[in-house]
């Protein structure tokens, strides 16, 4: 272990050692030019929270457009282009940065280390995607101004060609989006490396592989599942603009071209994706429940496995987004099969949980409460995609609300979940004080009944046959009662949202002192000063077991004497 | 004493869900797209296999749920807990096997069941007599070729109604002419998707006359929500008169001529088609029989002659976004080509 990454902390973060006389600009700099893994772990994470609110703003407005029929609040074009902006945000603006926000702040911490590998290449990566973002809200602004919205992409997330053509997407609203989505996936693959790099050489004494905590093994799984899946998205991009500028036929129907190549593309990124996305959640609860419940976690190895499994079948799940190509009986059935088998893997996942919650002293905390809603989400989350996975039901519900309902079952009934647990549960690691536990038990309360009222109910629209993507609708289809309440459940959780940014602001200032370890937890990053110093740990720990704060606090019944 | 309560939970919670399942059917309408109300063998066999896996994923949530609503319940930190903290217990192999090999049979049950499903659907033998309709997808409306009876229509599909003494299928060719669609209606079939140089097939045999609802289930561009789709399931006489008409050209009406003139001369006639005249474009709507229609602009409004003289002289008002261009019609010439239009039955 070299102190390199120390040397280079000290060098160029000018806040530690004038962080008492520095004026508001040098402040800023400090955090502009920083290179420290917990700094630029804030930034991304505020930068998240950020988006958080925006991508939310633009649901709720498409939320009050569909509260009744034939509504004249959005447009057409504007609703088109805020639910592409919701979707572009949600998925890599919020999800990514999130979990990236958070594999930069702990998992340096969790495996004793002193930063990154590579916090050059880390800062680097952190503003390209900042900027990505940056670039792709401009187009509000760059094409025709805000009046009406601007010029902003209006193709929806998963942008099929041949709508993204020039012929049928004139101006530059899908150039913002293309470009925006290639700079930050350079920045995404970037902290992807860096992660793994880390997490493969900067373990401390004894912290082998299988002594990692569960969130490190997973950040270090999520990362190389990053690398295989932005890098065919970044090429499809790069195929889109050649087709819109330079003449190419990739995707240009009307030239011999296939708009099934981009659909391919698109999910053998998007597909994964997901999983990208939902693995870290994983991750923050596999930290949270063991903490909470007072046990370690239940079937260690096989939780790990479980995740390197799911990350390799998740590759091979692709098509299940495709049932209605018109792919061959054969095709069908295979994925159909190989998105079924990914039940198996999170089946054990949810097992162990519950295994570790057995017999354990549960403590409903906020972030446990946080993680209670992830389970039992995530439960009907998966069952519902095992409905989605039989191809032909698919036939039926494939682009309806009840696959709205399924997906954010899991980007918000699971990972949004995490990422409140997670917060809450980090929080005082990375301020010195605790979030507010009333406001944050009104958090959970509103958003789990607002989360309920309005995902639940889209399940029966779907059923009842509204699809996706539709400004507005028929009066005479039976759907105005259920979505006036999915409407009013999208009200409730902004309400619980609001909630939790006015408790993230103001604890920062009045929140109650925390301490190093407000958690009784029993991983390293609780081992060291909160907000730990620049250098994490005075001395590099040595571990000898997967708990070792545990084994600390227990001398006399260490975990290292039951681990093989 | 407590797995009772917790059973009585699960009880309750299954009740609820079933509550909410009845209650949506209740809140649909008889013009409600509902997967729940299948009316043709597709529809019917998803239907069925639904059933089977809502049964086996809703007993694993009674379990699973069940299981963690009492670890919940039970293991709660309580005051009368003894100092010190709970027995660690790392992991059991044989459980963990359990709780792998269970899933896997599941799996198999699920995928041999769906496999056959798929395959008795989309590999079906095409019975000689079934009826070919092609269908083509434009940004934003439905264009339906019956190539046996040389007749062209637009937005409304008219099918014949299938019973086990005369047993009628009707298998549509679909594509598009320009972006990605799908076809989707809910009580008939799964959908399908309409995609350029690509040809897919489907099939449906509706045992009951009537109207059938839908609209395209995939983003298509800024007027997507308004490419509503209607399938007119006839009794066997009435399809026959139908394509009957359909196969006319128009009788020519010269207490119109006015109205046909603005029609071929003010680019009218670039777009569509009124067989039996100039008029022979190709990116619009045949308008040979658009009087035959209940609809105009693909569901967008009602086919009254006022709606019709409204669309003709400013789209946006229905539909903005589509791509019929108003044509600067003054009142005497929008007069003039409704009131021809109107002639087109």
């Amino acid at each position: 272990m070299s102190d390199y990454p120390l040397s280079v902390s000290h060098v160029i973060d000018p806040s530690t050692s004038t962080s008492e006389r520095s004026t508001l600009l040098e402040k800023l700099h400090g955090w502009v030019v920083t290179v420290d893994h917990k700094r630029l772990g804030i930034l991304y994470i505020l930068y998240s929270t950020f988006f958080l609110l925006v991508a939310g703003a633009e649901a709720l407005a498409m939320r009050i457009q569909l509260a009744y029929p034939h509504a004249h609040v959005l447009s057409a074009q504007v609703y088109n282009r805020f639910f592409t902006m919701h979707g572009t945000t949600m998925v890599f603006l919020v999800g990514m940065p999130f979990l990236f926000g958070f594999a930069n702040y702990i998992v340096p911490l969790q495996i004793g280390a002193r930063d990154m590998a590579f916090p050059r290449l880390n800062a680097f990566s952190f503003w390209m995607t900042a900027f990505g973002g940056l670039l792709l809200y401009y187009s509000f602004l760059g094409g025709a101004g805000l009046y009406g919205v601007g010029n902003a992409p209006d193709v929806g997330w998963f942008a099929y060609a041949p709508l993204t053509a020039r012929s049928f997407s004139p101006g530059h609203a899908t150039d913002y989006w293309a470009l925006a989505l290639i700079v930050s996936g350079f920045g995404t693959l970037g902290t992807a490396i860096n992660i793994v790099a880390t997490v493969i050489s900067m373990r401390c004494k004894g912290m082998t592989l299988m002594r990692m905590p569960l969130f490190t093994w997973l950040l270090l799984v999520v990362s190389m599942l990053t690398l295989v899946t932005i890098t065919p998205l970044t090429a499809a991009q790069f195929m889109l603009l050649i087709d819109r500028y330079l003449g190419g036929h990739f995707f240009d129907t009307q030239a011999g071209g296939s708009s099934l190549i981009w659909i391919h593309f698109f999910w053998i990124f998007g597909h994964p994706e997901v999983y990208v996305l939902v693995l870290p959640a994983f991750a923050i609860a596999n930290d949270i429940i063991p903490v909470f419940c007072r046990k370690a976690i239940f079937g260690y190895p096989a939780m790990v496995a479980a995740s390197v499994a799911i990350m390799f079948v998740s590759l091979s799940v692709w098509a299940h987004h495709m049932f209605t190509v018109g792919m061959t009986s054969v095709s069908n059935a295979f994925f159909t099969l190989s998105t079924m088998l990914v039940g198996v893997p999170t089946g054990i996942k949810i097992f162990n949980w519950i295994a570790t919650l057995w017999g354990g002293r549960i403590r409903f905390t906020t972030p446990m409460l946080f993680c209670i809603g992830f389970l039992f989400q995530f439960l009907i989350a998966g069952l519902t995609g095992i409905m989605l996975s039989v191809s032909p039901w698919d036939w039926q519900l494939h682009n309806s609300y009840f696959v709205i309902a399924h997906f954010h079952y899991v980007l918000v009934g699971a990972i949004v979940f995490c990422i409140f647990a997670g917060i809450y549960y980090w929080y005082p690691k990375a301020t010195g004080r605790l979030l507010n536990e009333t406001l944050g038990k009104w958090h959970f309360w509103l958003f789990i009944i607002g989360f309920h009222i309005t995902f639940d109910t889209m399940h029966f629209l779907g059923l009842l046959g509204m699809p996706r993507s539709i400004y507005t609708y028929q009066p005479d289809r039976g759907w105005n009662f259920l979505n006036l309440l999915v409407s009013i459940g999208g009200m409730i959780q902004g309400i619980a949202v609001l909630i939790f940014a006015y408790n993230f602001i103001v604890s920062y200032w009045r929140g109650e002192v925390a301490g190093d370890d407000p958690w009784d937890a029993w991983t390293l990053e609780w081992a060291t000063s909160s907000p730990p110093p620049v250098y994490n740990f005075e001395e590099e720990p040595d571990v000898h077991s997967r708990r070792p704060l545990w084994d600390l606090k227990h001398p006399d019944d260490p975990d290292w004497e039951y681990e093989s | 004493m407590q797995t009772r309560r917790a059973l009585r939970l699960i009880r309750r919670s299954s009740a609820a869900a079933c509550l909410l399942l009845a209650s949506s059917m209740l809140i649909a309408q008889g013009t409600t797209p509902s997967t729940l109300a299948p009316a043709s063998t597709p529809a019917h066999q998803i239907f069925d296999l639904s059933i089977f896996v809502v049964a086996i994923t809703g007993g694993i949530f009674v379990v699973v749920g069940g299981l963690l609503a009492i670890a919940l319940y039970r293991f709660r930190a309580q005051k009368t807990d003894p100092a010190g903290e709970p027995a660690q217990i790392y992991g059991s192999t044989q459980i963990e096997l359990a709780w792998t090999v269970i899933p896997i049979l599941i799996v198999v049950v699920l995928f041999l069941t769906t496999a056959r499903i798929i395959f008795a659907i989309q590999d079906a033998p095409k019975p000689k007599a079934a009826l070919d309709v092609t269908v083509i997808g434009h940004q934003f409306w439905w264009e339906f070729r019956y190539p046996k009876y040389g007749v062209i229509t637009a937005n409304e599909l008219h099918i014949p109604v299938s019973s086990d003494s005369v047993p009628e299928a009707t298998f549509l060719k679909l594509t598009s002419a320009d972006v990605n669609h799908s076809f989707w209606i809910p009580q008939l079939a799964g959908k399908t998707d309409l995609i350029a140089n690509h040809v897919n097939t489907m099939w449906m045999d509706p045992r009951t006359p009537g109207l059938y609802l839908g609209q395209c289930a995939q983003f298509c561009g800024s007027q997507h929500a308004m490419m509503l789709l209607r399938v007119y399931v006839d009794t066997p006489e009435q399809f026959d008169a139908w394509i009957k008409s359909q196969a006319q050209p128009t009788q020519q009406n010269p207490a119109v001529e006015a109205g046909r003139k603005v029609f071929e001369r003010q680019a009218c006639m670039n777009c569509h088609t009124v067989s039996g005249t100039a008029a022979t474009g190709r990116f619009g709507p045949d308008l040979t029989h658009v009087m035959s229609r209940t609809t105009l602009a693909s569901g967008a409004m009602d086919n009254t002659p006022a709606n019709l003289r409204q669309w003709i002289k400013s789209p946006d008002t229905f539909k903005r976004g589509a791509l019929m261009p108003a044509m600067q019609l003054n009142d005497e010439q929008l007069d003039q080509v409704t009131a021809y239009l109107e002639t087109l039955k």
